[in-house]
């Protein structure tokens, strides 16, 4: 007898690898700078020349301490680099200088926002290790005559982060990278970027019955160039291994490969990644001793991060907590934000203008398009001083932010040549409103006879009279004035 | 026309120390140029009997000499070899020139920048003959398993020249230069040192820079000069040696003026002979040289005190464990991609890597790959490589324990006299040449050979001395004693 369908529980695991921004690379002294001329920024060091040796990128240690500290990690008194043996020709000394045994940090912690509910995700390691080459082959790989590999991107410093499995959903995942990107770009060590590669996750994903506490299954994915297809790639995952448990199928522990286009993940040849990889330390580097000064010293400068922030707006300018958890998503964003308000100091009218105006025109974690906004801070508050100056209205305020967005001229320059300064001068207004009481008589009448809502329509036509340049408040006190002497 | 038959190409230069060399330079008795034109005629004249050389830079080494022969016309020379014909062996990368070690896989390799101790080299003014035969990927302890030719040795041109620098040591003691650079990982300095009577010196594994050093086994490997005597290894290591920012594995120790070390007495130096270095099975000759030395040492007024090592068994076992596994790793990346030779004729990737591998190593290094990469897999790490890192520690503990109580210790370099080649084919049999010398590399200490008389078939005996780390002072001036006080420097090998 088949019992009723299971409640499964979800099990997620996220690996993180951020490209770090450091000027040199992580073993060699060549630049990490992205997109140069194939193989212009190597040495013998990166290209794996018979008889060179590494030297540890000071900076790129620093870099790890700073993101260890951030998420709450224990960084270890000593670590050391191991090799890792594979054979690729991506990789020039076919092993990667990695950390196996002695990573440099462990046991941390991502605070996580989903649906307004807060969760701590555990961190297992952070580590630091090299990045390989990148392969050219002529066609697609399966047929391809030829393959040219380019060193630009061998030894760049990549920090793994590894993450206890402590997700339970999909979406918690994507807001786990969000919040861990989110992070690293707070403390300036990695721009982000899942498209150029800059930041790349892989999954471990398994369903358990709900209540067990031992774990299914692990099926390992790759292939997920974005937040979105993380978390695509997990719910397809879900679907497809709480279908098979329904069937009553064994899962088998692989590694899939999500294929964006389709939609869904394909197995890899188990074959493929049945690596041994021998790890044994790094010969040619001298374990590292962490100096408890130094990693204090580099406590002390960290930024303040998101979670802290959000807490910060929330009390200092009294926002609800959905606005401060939105406009601290990114660094760039919350800097903005904090600009505008040292201009404009009306926290939540500045909170409601760059939610609805600024963020329909760049998405909040763009950390370069927002800092290169065609509206910058400075901007926006300017606009926001006119609407409160009452110079022009809050409608037509909207579209000089898209004017002011398109051309990247402030709110003056716009208002001022294409006449938008609301009409508050009662003589000229009580003009008008002579004219349209005259032309409205139905209107005047209904009024009379108590249907009040009839000034709405009076006020209207006012408004049209005028192409939206009155001042409303000040026509809707004008014409009850009249109305009344009527 | 030179070096044509009959010619005698034994010369005053040929047959002078590098110290000696520069004196003359110095005197202005000969300049770099003649010296480095008599060493050229010499390598033409008797290379192609002792092969020492896997190739020879005849163009840049007159142009470097004739740079030499002005600086020092003018009395400003570079440093304290200049103009000094030095070989190198071809293990260090040599910008422009190729670097094959041995091994058929770089046969064509031409490296795009220069080793540190090069750089070194040419500072202070060396010219730099060639480079030098050796075991494929220093492997090796009898130069036979270069995938090229086999070196003689000057002595006995039937037998080998030691290993795996056989090549660099050949070269100096058949006065075909007149000092060289070796490497060795487990005696590859010593060994030839000592099997073609030559000086050869190990430094403390951390005091030469290792960078542009093709690597065997990293975490032993160390570069140092084979003299004709001990005052030369003198001056060559003070060039070489010290902290180099591009190896974080060389130590940033102050570098003695190690020449003006030699003249202080050795009266109350403290000497250990260890008994686990004087064993069953090794020749009866070579014993009774390393004992009449030790009583030349006395006589010149240092104590003698037996003491043991005990770990010394076990060291040839952890040896070959680590050095292999390192090897296996440090080699992946001979792999037809980069540079080097690949294979053509493959279908697919796995097939490049494995044809190009096939065919460019040889079967020592193929052997040791295999070796190396069965003690690093999941499931015998433990019982493998991490094993052989506990015995290590227990033999640098036995040296430490040792230098407690004595300034140097002295033992035979190898068990035995050098041998035919081909006569040791079983693998086994040519490790055990390595068991003196073995121990002190993975304790990372210092060690020297020097001449220490001959056997009856008159075959040079060599005597070791191990210091401790970054005492090179104390082997080098204990060893010059030796040398000043006994007549075995004189004697050379007849080949014309
Ligand atoms: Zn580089």
């Amino acid at each position: 007898m088949r019992s009723a369908a299971k409640d499964y529980e979800t099990v997620i695991g996220l690996e993180v690898h951020a490209q770090l921004l450091t000027r040199s690379k992580m073993f060699c002294g060549c630049p990490t700078t992205f997109g140069a001329a194939p193989n212009s920024q190597t040495c013998p060091i990166c290209q794996g020349m018979p008889g060179t040796l590494p030297v540890i990128n000071r900076r790129a240690i620093e870099f790890g301490v700073r993101t260890a500290l951030a998420f709450h990690c224990t960084i270890n008194p000593g670590c050391r680099f191991a090799r890792k043996h594979y054979y690729y020709p991506d990789m020039p000394k076919n092993f990667q200088i990695s950390q196996y045994e002695e990573p440099l940090a462990e046991h941390g912690w991502l605070e996580v926002t989903v649906d307004g509910q807060e969760r701590r995700v555990g961190i297992q390691r952070l580590h630091l290790e090299e990045d390989v080459g990148k392969l050219i082959h002529d066609g697609p790989l399966e047929t391809a005559r030829s393959s040219l590999v380019d060193f630009n991107r061998s030894g760049v410093p990549l920090m793994e982060t590894v993450s206890e499995p402590d997700i339970r959903s999909p979406e918690e995942a994507a807001a786990y990278l969000r919040a861990f990107r989110a992070i690293l770009l707070y403390l300036g060590v990695c721009d982000g970027n899942m498209e150029e590669r800059s930041l790349r996750c892989d999954a471990n994903i398994s369903l358990r019955e709900r209540g067990e506490t031992g774990f299914g299954t692990k099926v390992e994915i790759k292939n997920m160039n974005s937040f979105r297809n993380v978390q695509r790639a997990l719910e397809f995952e879900v679907g497809r291994q709480t279908e098979a448990l329904a069937r009553g199928e064994r899962l088998v522990q692989e590694t899939r490969l999500w294929d964006a286009d389709r939609g869904y993940t394909r197995s890899m040849r188990s074959k493929e990644f049945a690596h041994d990889y021998r790890y044994f330390p790094e010969p040619d580097l001298v374990p590292l001793t962490m100096d408890r000064a130094r990693v204090e010293e580099i406590r002390a400068g960290l930024p303040e991060l998101p979670a802290d922030r959000r807490q910060r707006f929330m009390r200092a300018y009294t926002l609800p907590a959905y606005d401060a958890l939105l406009l601290t998503q990114s660094r760039a964003l919350a800097d903005y934000y904090e600009a505008a308000v040292r201009e404009f100091a009306r926290p939540k009218i500045v909170s409601n203008w760059i939610m609805s105006e600024l963020l329909r025109e760049i998405p909040a974690d763009d950390e370069k398009a927002l800092a290169a906004s065609p509206v910058p801070a400075k901007n926006l508050a300017g606009l926001l001083q006119l609407i409160d100056r009452g110079t022009i209205s809050g409608k037509i305020a909207k579209d000089v932010f898209e004017k002011m967005f398109r051309s990247g001229e402030d709110a003056d320059t716009i208002v001022t040549r294409e006449g938008l300064i609301q009409v508050a001068d009662t003589g000229a207004l009580a003009a008008i409103i002579e004219q349209i009481l005259a032309a409205n008589p139905k209107a005047v009448l209904d009024w009379k006879r108590g249907k009040k809502a009839a000034a709405g329509a009076l006020v209207g036509h006012v408004m049209k009279a005028t192409q939206g340049k009155a001042n409303p408040g000040v026509v809707n006190s004008l014409l009850q004035e009249k109305l009344s002497q009527l | 026309m030179r070096g044509g038959a009959g010619l005698s190409v034994s010369n005053p230069l040929t047959e002078s120390t590098a110290h000696e060399l520069v004196e003359k330079f110095r005197s202005g008795a000969a300049t770099p140029s003649a010296a480095t034109r008599a060493y050229l005629d010499r390598i033409t004249a008797l290379d192609p009997t002792v092969r020492a050389y896997i190739t020879v830079t005849r163009e840049r080494a007159l142009a470097a000499a004739s740079a030499a022969d002005e600086r020092w016309r003018t009395g400003r020379p570079k440093g304290p070899i200049d103009g000094v014909p030095t070989a190198v062996k071809d293990v260090l990368c040599t910008k422009g020139v190729r670097t094959t070690c041995g091994s058929k896989i770089l046969e064509r390799f031409v490296p795009p920048y220069d080793a540190t101790v090069i750089e070194r080299l040419e500072a202070a003014g060396a010219v730099i003959l060639g480079k030098t035969n050796m075991d494929e990927f220093a492997m090796g302890s009898s130069t036979e398993h270069s995938a090229f030719f086999a070196t003689r040795n000057p002595w006995d041109l039937s037998r080998v020249p030691g290993g795996s620098s056989g090549g660099s040591a050949a070269a100096v003691g058949a006065d075909l230069a007149a000092a060289a650079i070796g490497s060795d990982t487990g005696g590859s300095i010593r060994q030839p040192g000592a099997f073609t009577g030559t000086v050869g010196l190990k430094p403390t594994y951390g005091r030469v820079s290792r960078y542009g050093l093709v690597a065997f086994a990293s975490s032993l490997d160390q570069v140092g000069p084979l003299t004709k005597d001990v005052a030369d290894a003198a001056l060559v290591l003070r060039v070489i040696a010290g902290h180099d920012p591009l190896d974080s594995t060389s130590a940033d120790v102050p570098v003695p003026d190690y020449a003006a070390e030699l003249s202080r007495p050795i009266a109350g130096l403290r000497i250990g002979v260890p008994k686990e270095y004087f064993v069953e099975g090794m020749d009866p000759e070579v014993e009774r040289a390393v004992r009449e030395a030790i009583e030349v040492l006395q006589r010149l007024g240092a104590t003698a005190e037996p003491l043991s090592l005990p770990t010394t068994d076990f060291a040839l076992a952890a040896y070959y464990l680590i050095a292999p596994a390192e090897a296996s790793s440090n080699l992946a990346r001979y792999d037809g991609v980069k540079y080097g030779s690949r294979v053509a004729s493959a279908k697919d990737l796995i097939d490049m890597y494995s044809k190009t591998r096939a065919q460019g190593f040889g079967a020592e290094v193929k052997r040791r790959i295999m070796l190396g990469t069965y003690a690093l897999s999941a499931g015998y790490h433990e019982a493998y490589y991490a094993k052989a890192q506990k015995v290590r520690t227990l033999v640098r503990r036995d040296f430490e324990a040792a230098f407690s109580r004595v300034d140097v210790i002295v033992a035979p370099t190898t068990p035995n006299v050098p041998f035919k080649l081909g006569e040791k084919e079983d693998p086994l049999a040519m490790y055990l040449n390595d068991i003196f010398t073995i121990p002190v590399n993975l304790a990372g200490l210092p060690g020297l050979s020097v001449r220490c008389g001959f056997s009856l078939a008159s075959l040079p005996i060599g005597l070791q001395f191990i210091g401790r780390p970054f005492d090179e002072a104390t082997l080098l001036r204990a060893a010059s004693a030796y040398e000043q006080a006994t007549p075995w420097r004189d004697r050379r090998p007849s080949l014309g």
